[in-house]
């Protein structure tokens, strides 16, 4: 099954070998890796989907949480999360392609229903731009394959995702959220919640 | 001297050596080469002394072995490219056993890095799997930041090996040296390392409801410091306990809830006791498949405890009902009001229980004895056995028990060791466990002698290993150090020979091997040494060795076709084992 993990990372040379480096030995395929600045200075955030059998998901975390450059850690499910994907889509829409002169109008009319944009417009081609749920960008290029339209290039950035509502890493609300304030560098005091440990026995029940 | 106000700056080689001092490291093993000559042109600036080591596997096993005997972070340094390489095998070794070592290789300038200079090597690529982090310093005011960080992650939570890479460049540029502003963020441990009260009532609960408990008590009491606590817990609630390779010494071998070790060659009843446990409290052991046998079959009737720091040791090999992750002193200073405040004791019949699971436990035990090699009359061989338990029977005679470290190699002679010399205290036996490194003996004694000088050190090593790393008996001349050495000479690459025997129809393919005369040897290395073939010359030789003022090298000439029984074969469950034969094996000899 597809597991999704944000992981906070030290933006430092290496953190990305690192992580990979430990899929590799948990011998667990990446399905999509993204990595991007976040809202404080030094740290990175990365959206890992991979997919593995499910009591995985408590040992590839704990040993995410092993790795030193690891600040925080978390598993998000699809109904808490929002998580999106950004598409490049470029299709064949000249004189010479399957639908002729009607290619333009008719790919417009379906990025509008699909609320891709287009980002750029050449002779033989049009270029989308969609971000959405992975299943609506796989939506939008069944339909332009169904209709006959050449799909010349697509290039897609892996998920990103966010937990809804105000809810943030533990560790992270401890270090403080606001991006302006200085990030300590040592975690805080042991909270009084904790959700971890506990989870091992609960994901079983 | 230049200085910047108060702080003076030096050379990058200079910080190295002051953070180095700063950390409290006052031996450092190493072998010197072109990207770490800087380093090396320093050294006689600052107070460490350097052991030149034969090879740099020996100087990462002597850090290995330093850290084991002192609890301290050892410290071993090489050059680039081969020395760096050099370095792997022991440190791995060190990951193995979360063993905190912090390595120092050179690196080539930065301005060359990723050209593949002479003796460049990606080092931190190399060993990113088998250290706990490394780093790269391309710039000497890197230094001091990235060594005090090393031996921080080294010796907090679960320990283990960590690298600094340091090009040429760094070494040689200048930087303002502040020992105190280079310090980490303080050690918290990480949120997640935290024991829940709500679990540690549940784990409570499966002690109250246990009537058959074991403790498995592994390395991690001996990291954490935790031999007293588990010491006054165990006898607190009458629980026996059983242990681990790396956890010998952890528990007194002669208490009376002491069952010895478990595993693939631990005594039968200990396994046994553990397969019929309704209650295993796992105490800093990570069930390894050395220690499980068949996980299918493993203590099926159990409920299982595991006190751990690694978050991502639970419930990797055993199902565990309830984990509480930390520190294993802390958890267990933790639930000990708990445990009061539930009236635990309170109950007479949980003792009146355990005396009888403690009965039932010496019933397992059977014939056992009857069938010990030491127990059988002499027959006129030598066996590795009869060594061991004479090595330890000639220490505790002397009252130089508590004092006496062994640092074993791999193979048969390690799993007798660990059977007949009873290890009464903590860090005493120094042994490869998780990687299994022949040729770790010999280096890893030296490193306990510095470590310990107070201490006897010995070396057993089987007579394959003992030719891996003998190089540094020449260390030891240099160093003038009073190590004792017992090779267990079978003639046989011996474990690789009793599983050719076991599972692949005695075809003993490339097992027997060719030993130079150990004693001449020594003796071009100047140190005094003797063979041994008789049993009754073993303990004279031993006394001889120990009270020796210089090193000493003994060759027992042991019984060839010798097996370590009892024996877990491959895939089978723990119950399951080749018991020891009786009367004694039959070897060519004998027919
Ligand atoms: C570096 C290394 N190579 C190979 C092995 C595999 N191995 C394990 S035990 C053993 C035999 C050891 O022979 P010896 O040192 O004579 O000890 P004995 O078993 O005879 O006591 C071998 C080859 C190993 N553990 N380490
Ligand atoms: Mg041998």
């Amino acid at each position: 099954m597809l597991h999704t993990f944000v992981a906070l990372v030290d933006d430092k040379p290496g953190t990305l070998t690192r992580v990979a480096s430990l899929f590799r030995r948990l011998n667990v395929n990446i399905v999509s890796l993204t990595v991007g600045e976040s809202e404080r200075d030094g740290i990175s955030r990365m959206t890992i989907v991979c997919d593995a059998p499910e009591h995985a998901a408590d040992r590839i975390r704990a040993s995410l949480y092993k790795l030193e450059t690891t600040r925080d850690v978390d598993e998000l499910g699809r109904s808490e999360a929002v998580i999106r994907e950004l598409c490049l889509i470029k299709v064949a829409a000249g004189p010479n392609s399957p639908h002729g002169q009607q290619s333009r109008s008719q790919i417009f009319e379906l990025a509008n229903v699909f609320r891709a944009r287009v980002v750029d417009l050449a002779p033989e081609s049009i270029m989308l731009e969609m971000t959405g749920a992975a299943s609506k960008i796989e939506g939008l290029l069944q339909v332009l394959r169904e209709s006959k339209f050449e799909v010349l290039e697509v290039s897609r950035t892996g998920r990103m995702a966010m937990r809804r509502g105000h809810h943030t890493g533990r560790v992270l609300k401890a270090l403080g959220t606001k991006p302006d304030e200085e990030a300590p560098v040592a975690f805080p005091d042991r909270p009084v919640t904790d959700d971890l440990p506990n989870q091992f026995a609960e994901d079983e029940a | 001297m230049a200085t910047n106000n108060t702080h003076p700056i030096l050379t990058g080689a200079e910080i190295l050596w002051a953070t180095l001092v700063g950390e409290g490291v006052t031996t450092v093993f190493g072998y010197p080469g072109g990207a770490i000559l800087p380093a090396y042109d320093a050294l006689r600036k600052f107070p460490i002394h350097h052991v030149l080591t034969r090879h740099e596997q020996g100087a990462a096993h002597m850090a290995d072995g330093y850290a084991r005997a002192s609890g301290k972070v050892g410290v071993a340094i090489a050059t680039s490219g081969p020395g760096a390489t050099n370095l792997v095998t022991g440190i791995a070794t060190a990951m193995l056993d979360s063993i905190p070592i912090v390595c120092i290789s050179g690196q080539v300038s930065s301005k060359v890095l990723g050209s593949d200079a002479f003796q460049e090597i990606d080092i931190t690529g190399i060993t990113l799997p088998i250290t706990k982090h490394n780093f790269v310093a391309t710039r000497a005011e890197e230094i001091a930041p990235m060594i005090r960080e090393a031996f921080q992650i080294a010796a907090s939570g679960r320990p283990g090996p960590v690298l600094v890479d340091i090009t040429k460049d760094a070494q040689q540029g200048t930087a303002t040296f502040n020992f105190d502003e280079a310090a980490p963020a303080s050690y918290r441990p990480h949120p997640m390392l935290r024991a829940e009260s709500t679990e540690m009532a549940r784990a409570i609960e499966l002690m109250r409801a246990s009537t058959k408990p074991v403790i498995l008590a592994g390395h991690g009491i001996i990291h954490s410091g935790a031999e007293r606590e588990v010491l006054a817990f165990a006898e607190r609630y009458q629980i026996p306990v059983a242990t681990t390779l790396l956890g010998l010494g952890a528990f007194p071998a002669s208490h009376p809830l002491a069952l010895g070790m478990m595993g693939m060659h631990g005594e039968s009843w200990v396994n046994h006791a553990i397969q019929q446990a309704d209650l295993l409290l796992a105490f800093g052991m990570r069930f390894d498949d050395r220690v499980t046998g068949n996980l299918a079959s493993y203590a099926p009737n159990a409920k299982k405890i595991h006190i751990e720091i690694d978050p991502s040791e639970i419930n990797k090999n055993v199902k565990v009902d309830v984990a509480l992750i930390g520190d294993l002193k802390e958890v267990l200073n933790t639930m000990e009001p708990l445990i009061h405040d539930r009236n635990y004791l309170a109950d007479a019949s949980t003792t009146k229980t355990t005396r009888a699971w403690l009965r039932e436990i010496r019933s397992l035990k059977g014939d056992a004895a009857v069938r010990d090699i030491i127990n059988l009359p002499d027959n006129g061989h030598l066996y590795a056995a009869h060594v061991i338990n004479d090595i330890w029977q000639e220490a505790k005679a002397a009252g130089r028990l508590d004092k006496t470290i062994i640092a074993t190699d791999v193979g048969q002679h390690q799993m007798w060791e660990a059977q007949y010399f009873k290890h009464e205290d903590t860090r005493t036996l120094i042994t490869s466990g998780g990687l299994g490194t022949m040729g770790f003996a010999l280096p890893a004694a030296i490193g306990a002698k510095i470590a310990r000088p107070d201490c006897d050190v010995w070396c057993i090593a089987g007579d394959g290993g003992f030719q891996m790393t003998a190089s540094e008996l020449s260390t030891i001349q240099q160093e003038c150090l009073h190590i004792n050495v017992a090779v267990i000479n079978n003639g046989f690459l011996g474990m690789v020979r009793q599983w050719q025997e076991a599972f692949y129809d005695k075809n003993y393919a490339c097992s027997p091997i060719l030993s130079p005369d150990f004693v001449k040897l020594a003796d071009a290395h100047g140190i005094p040494g003797a063979h041994v073939t008789e049993r009754k010359d073993v303990t004279p030789t031993v006394a001889k060795a120990r009270t020796s003022p210089t090193a000493f090298v003994i060759n027992f000439s042991v019984e060839k076709e010798d097996g370590v029984y009892p024996m877990i074969a491959p895939g089978a469950a723990l119950h399951e084992m080749v018991r020891r034969p009786n009367p004694l094996i039959e070897t060519a000899e004998d027919e």
